[in-house]
C-alpha cells in the first residue's frame, strides 16, 4: 500500500478563531476510500480543503505543517495551485451546478485547461458521466441547463465534471447530505468503481455511510485526530474511547 | 498567493485593482483643484470681507454670508418636507402597503429621483411660482419657499429608499415578537420597527439633506436670485440666493484667474467640505451600526 | 379593557390612512408632472422640432443640435464611466480584503455620490479645460459627468455581482479557475442584469444634469453640429435651461416640447432598467 498523500503536523486556525486544526499526521493510501468523519465544527473539511488548497480563499490567521503528495509540500508559496486543484478535484455538499448547460458543466474544467479539441471534450463527457452512473439518465439532455436536474442528479454531475479533468485525488465533503436514499446509493456505488483509479477522501454525512464505504477511516473531534485504522476495525472495535462513545452514537 | 498568474491575468487583476483605488484618487484630484483654484481667494479678499454681508461683486464685495444662510434656510425648509413625507412614505412601502401598490410605489419613487433637475425648475418657474404668488399673496412666487417645496421633492426620493432599506433590515422576528406581546402593527412600527431601525433613518436623512444642499439648477431657476441675508421665517417667503445657485449663475461669466473666480472656487469648497461631512457622518453611523448588529448576531 | 382595545384599532386605522395619504401625496405629484409635461409638449413636437436646427435666436426651429449634443455627452459619459465602473466594483466585490484601505475607497465612494453637481463642474473646469488644456469640450464634459456617474455604476455593480452565489467562485476556483477566469466566464455574466440598470441609471442622472457641464461643454448655440470631441455642445438640459431663463419671448410651445424630449429620453432609459432588472429576476435561477 503507497501512501499518496502524507500530512505532516498540519495545524491550522482561521482568522475568526472558528474550527481549527490542531497537529494532525496521517497518511493517505492510493487507490482507496479514506474517510474522515466525526462531530461538525471537527476539522473534517478545513483538512479536506487543505488538500487542494480551496483554504486559499478563506482568512487564516495561522498554519504550520507539511502535507505531502507525492513527495511534494503542496503547501509551500510556490505550489502552482491552479494545476493542484486539477490534480485534486473537490464534490461538495450542496449540488452545485454552474449556470450553464450539463455539457458545459462537464467540460468546464477542461476548457480551461486548454482542451479545445471536441472529440477528446465528447469523450470526457461521456466516460465522466458513465463514471458517476448517470449517462443513461441524461444522454439526451445534454444540452439543457444543469439546474434542471433534480438534486440527486445534479450532485452526480458535479462527480462527473470533477472525473473529466481525470484528477489524481477525489474529495467528496458530506456529498450525499441532501440526497434521498436512492441517489445516496448510486453515488456510493460510484465511489467503488472510482476507487480502482483514484485516491478518494470522503467526508461522510452519517456513521453507517462511513461504515459502509470506508477502507480507511479516520475519527475527528475538534479539531484533533483521535483515531485512525483500517476501516473494519476502528467501527467494530475502536481502540479510544470517544470513537466508541461516537461510533455507538453516545452523542454527536 | 496564486503565483502561477499568466501575464494577461497579472495585468487584467493590476488593472481592477487600480480602477477600486481610482475612487480615492478623484476625491483627492476634486480637492486638489478646488484648493487649487479657490485658496488664493483668502490672498486676494480678506477672511473679514468674505464673512460679510454684501455680495456684490461687480464692486468686489464678496461676503458669503448671504449665500450661505440662502442655502441654509432652502435646505431647512426641503428638509421639513423631504424628512417626514420621505420616511412616511418609507414606512408606508416597507411596512403597509400591500405588494402590488409597493412594485408600483417604488419605481415611481425612483423615477422622481431621475427626474433633471432643470425640469423640475422649469415646471417652478411655469407652474409652482405663478401658482404660489396668487395663492399666498406674495410680490413675486420665485422665493426661497418655492425653492423649498421642489428641492423637498428631489431629496425624498434620497430617503425613501435608505430608510426603507434600513426598514427592510429589521428582523421580521422583532416584530412578530411585539405582535404576540399584544402590540398592533401600528405600535410595532412606532415603538420597535423605527426605533430599530434608528440609525439607517438617520443616514437618510443626513444623505437626503446633503443632496438638498448640493441641488444647483432647481434653487437657480425659481429662488428669485437675491443675495440677501436670511435673518428668519419672513426671508422664507423672499427671494434668495444660494452657494450653489451662485456659482452656476457666475462663473460663466467671470474672467479665468479674477478675485470673483477665485472666490467662486473658495464657496466650491465650502461645499465641498460640507458634503464631505455630511457623508461622513452619513457613513459612520451606518458602519457602526453594522457592526452593533454583527456583535449581536456573532 | 375593551374600549381601550377597541381605541387601538381605531389609532391604527386612521395611522394608516394618514400615512397612505402621505405616500400619495408623495408620489402622485411625480405622475402629475409627467403627465402635464407630455400634454402641454406633445403638440410642440413634429419632424421639423426634431430634426430641425434653432432659428430666431431659438425662438423657432428644431432642437437637433441638444438632441445629438445629449447623445454624445451621454455616450461619452459611458465609454469612461463604464469601464472603470465595473472594474472598481469588481475590485471590492471579488478581491477587496476588509481592511482599512477598502473602507477608503468606500468611504471615497459615498463621498463621490455626494458632492454638489456644480462642483463637479468647478473641478472639471480646474482639471479639464484649464489644466489638461481640453477647453470648453465634450471631451471634458464627459470626463466630469464620468467621474460624477461612477458611483451609481459602482455601487450598483457591486451588490449584482455580490448577489450572485458565492458557491459558483468556490466550485469555479476548485475546478482549476483562477479567479479572473471565475469572473469573466461565470460572475460577470450572471450579474449583467444589474450591472446594466446600474449603467443606465447612472447614465440616465448624467443625461439629464445641467450644472456639470455649464463650464465645461455646454454652448448656449451653435450653428453647426461638433465635429469632434474638442468641440462644444449644446445639450438639452441647458438648452431648457436657456430657454426659460435666459431668452425673452421664447414661445412657450418650445419650452414645453424641449422639456418633453428631456423627459422622453430620461424617462425611456429608466423604464428600460426597470424592464431588465424585472426580467432578470423573473428568469434567474438561484
Amino acid at each position: 500500500m503507497v501512501d499518496k498523500i502524507i500530512i505532516e503536523n498540519l495545524s491550522l486556525q482561521y482568522s475568526d478563531g472558528t474550527e481549527s486544526l490542531r497537529n494532525i499526521s496521517m497518511g493517505i493510501p492510493q487507490n482507496a476510500v479514506t474517510v474522515l468523519f466525526g462531530p461538525a465544527g471537527g476539522g473534517k473539511s478545513t483538512l479536506l480543503r487543505c488538500l487542494n488548497r480551496l483554504n486559499d480563499l478563506t482568512e487564516i490567521k495561522a498554519s504550520s505543517g507539511r502535507i505531502l503528495m507525492d513527495g511534494e509540500n503542496i503547501l509551500d508559496p510556490k505550489t502552482d495551485v491552479i494545476a493542484l486543484r486539477r490534480r485534486v478535484g473537490m464534490v461538495f455538499a450542496r449540488p452545485v451546478t454552474l449556470p450553464m448547460s450539463i455539457r458545459e458543466n462537464i467540460i468546464y474544467g477542461l476548457e480551461l485547461a486548454g482542451e479545445k479539441r471536441k472529440s477528446k471534450l465528447d469523450e470526457a463527457v461521456e466516460r465522466s458521466l458513465k463514471l458517476s452512473a448517470i449517462w443513461d439518465e441524461i444522454k439526451d439532455r445534454l444540452d439543457e441547463p444543469a439546474s434542471a436536474l433534480s438534486g440527486g442528479q445534479q450532485q452526480r454531475v458535479c462527480l462527473a465534471r470533477v472525473i473529466a479533468l481525470q484528477p489524481e485525488v477525489i474529495l467528496l465533503d458530506e456529498p450525499t447530505s441532501g440526497l434521498d436514499p436512492i441517489s445516496t446509493g448510486k453515488v456510493e456505488a460510484a465511489l467503488f468503481e472510482l476507487k480502482k483509479e483514484y485516491t478518494v477522501i470522503l467526508v461522510p454525512h452519517s456513521v453507517q455511510q462511513a461504515a459502509r464505504t470506508a477502507d480507511h477511516a479516520a475519527f475527528f473531534l475538534t479539531g484533533e485526530l483521535i483515531e485512525y485504522a483500517d476501516g473494519k476495525n476502528l467501527f467494530t472495535n475502536p481502540k479510544q474511547k470517544k470513537t466508541e462513545d461516537y461510533v455507538m452514537g453516545r452523542f454527536g | 498567493m496564486e503565483k502561477s498568474l499568466s501575464w494577461p491575468e497579472f495585468i487584467i487583476t493590476r488593472l481592477i485593482q487600480s480602477s477600486g483605488y481610482s475612487a480615492i484618487l478623484f476625491v483627492a484630484l476634486i480637492f486638489f483643484f478646488l484648493l487649487r483654484e479657490g485658496l488664493p481667494a483668502l490672498g486676494e479678499v480678506d477672511i473679514s470681507s468674505l464673512l460679510n454681508f454684501r455680495w456684490y461683486p461687480i464692486e468686489s464685495y464678496f461676503g458669503i454670508l448671504p449665500l450661505i444662510s440662502g442655502s441654509l434656510i432652502v435646505t431647512l425648509g426641503a428638509a421639513l418636507i423631504a424628512v417626514p413625507f420621505g420616511i412616511g412614505t418609507a414606512v408606508y412601502i416597507s411596512e403597509v402597503a400591500p405588494r402590488w401598490m409597493r412594485e408600483i410605489l417604488k419605481p415611481l419613487v425612483e423615477l422622481l429621483g431621475g427626474l433633471p433637475s432643470v425640469v423640475l425648475g422649469f415646471l417652478g418657474i411655469l407652474v409652482l411660482a405663478p401658482f404660489l404668488r396668487v395663492f399666498l399673496n406674495l410680490p413675486t412666487g420665485l422665493t426661497a419657499f418655492t425653492g423649498s417645496l421642489l428641492l423637498g421633492g428631489i431629496a425624498v426620493p434620497t430617503v425613501v429608499s435608505v430608510a426603507e432599506d434600513a426598514l427592510d433590515s429589521v428582523p421580521r422576528a422583532y416584530r412578530e415578537g411585539a405582535w404576540a406581546l399584544g402590540a398592533t402593527r401600528w405600535q410595532t412600527i412606532w415603538r420597535v420597527t423605527l426605533p430599530a431601525a434608528k440609525s439607517g433613518v438617520l443616514t437618510a436623512v443626513m444623505l437626503g439633506v446633503g443632496r438638498a444642499i448640493g441641488e444647483t439648477m432647481t434653487v437657480m431657476m425659481v429662488t428669485g436670485n437675491a443675495p440677501v441675508l436670511a435673518t428668519g421665517l419672513g426671508s422664507l417667503f423672499a427671494p434668495v440666493r444660494t452657494m450653489t445657485a451662485t456659482i452656476a449663475a457666475e462663473m460663466g461669466e467671470v474672467a479665468n484667474g479674477s478675485t470673483h473666480y477665485h472666490v467662486l472656487f473658495f464657496i466650491g469648497i465650502v461645499l465641498f467640505i460640507i458634503s464631505l461631512i455630511v457623508n461622513v457622518i452619513a457613513s459612520s453611523v451606518v458602519f457602526r451600526a453594522k457592526k452593533r448588529a454583527e456583535r449581536i448576531l456573532s | 379593557m375593551k374600549l381601550f382595545a377597541q381605541n387601538r384599532h381605531i389609532v391604527q386605522r386612521l395611522g394608516f390612512i394618514a400615512i397612505t395619504i402621505m405616500a400619495l401625496v408623495t408620489v402622485l405629484p411625480i405622475i402629475g408632472t409627467v403627465a402635464f409635461i407630455l400634454m402641454k409638449g406633445g403638440s410642440a413636437i413634429s419632424l421639423e422640432f426634431l430634426s430641425g436646427f434653432p432659428h430666431d435666436g431659438m425662438r423657432t426651429g428644431g432642437i437637433l443640435p441638444a438632441i445629438i449634443g445629449t447623445l454624445y455627452l451621454t455616450l461619452g459619459t459611458a465609454l469612461f464611466s463604464v469601464p472603470l465602473g465595473i472594474a472598481a466594483a469588481i475590485y471590492l466585490s471579488e478581491y477587496a480584503r476588509d481592511n482599512q484601505l477598502t473602507r477608503l475607497i468606500r468611504l471615497a465612494i459615498i463621498n463621490l455620490a455626494g458632492i454638489p453637481s456644480v462642483v463637479y463642474g468647478l473641478f472639471g473646469l480646474g482639471l479639464f479645460v484649464l489644466f489638461l488644456k481640453f477647453g470648453t469640450s465634450i471631451l471634458a464634459a464627459s470626463l466630469t459627468l464620468s467621474i460624477m456617474t461612477l458611483p451609481v455604476i459602482i455601487s450598483t455593480s457591486e451588490e449584482a455581482l455580490r448577489a450572485v452565489p458565492q458557491a459558483f467562485r468556490t466550485v469555479s476556483i476548485s475546478l482549476g479557475a483562477t479567479r479572473w477566469q471565475t469572473i469573466s466566464r461565470i460572475i460577470l455574466k450572471e450579474a449583467l442584469p444589474g450591472i446594466l440598470t446600474g449603467i443606465i441609471l447612472g447614465l440616465e442622472r448624467a443625461a439629464g444634469e445641467t450644472a456639470p457641464i455649464l463650464f465645461t461643454g455646454a454652448a448656449f448655440f451653435l450653428p453647426q453640429l461638433p465635429h469632434s470631441p474638442f468641440d462644444a455642445t449644446m445639450a438639452l438640459p441647458y438648452h431648457l435651461f436657456v430657454i426659460s431663463t435666459q431668452v425673452p419671448e421664447m414661445p412657450i410651445q418650445i419650452q414645453y416640447g424641449t422639456a418633453l424630449v428631456l423627459l422622453v429620453f430620461v424617462l425611456t432609459m429608466n423604464v428600460i432598467a426597470t424592464v431588465i432588472r424585472s426580467r432578470a429576476r423573473a428568469k434567474r435561477q438561484w
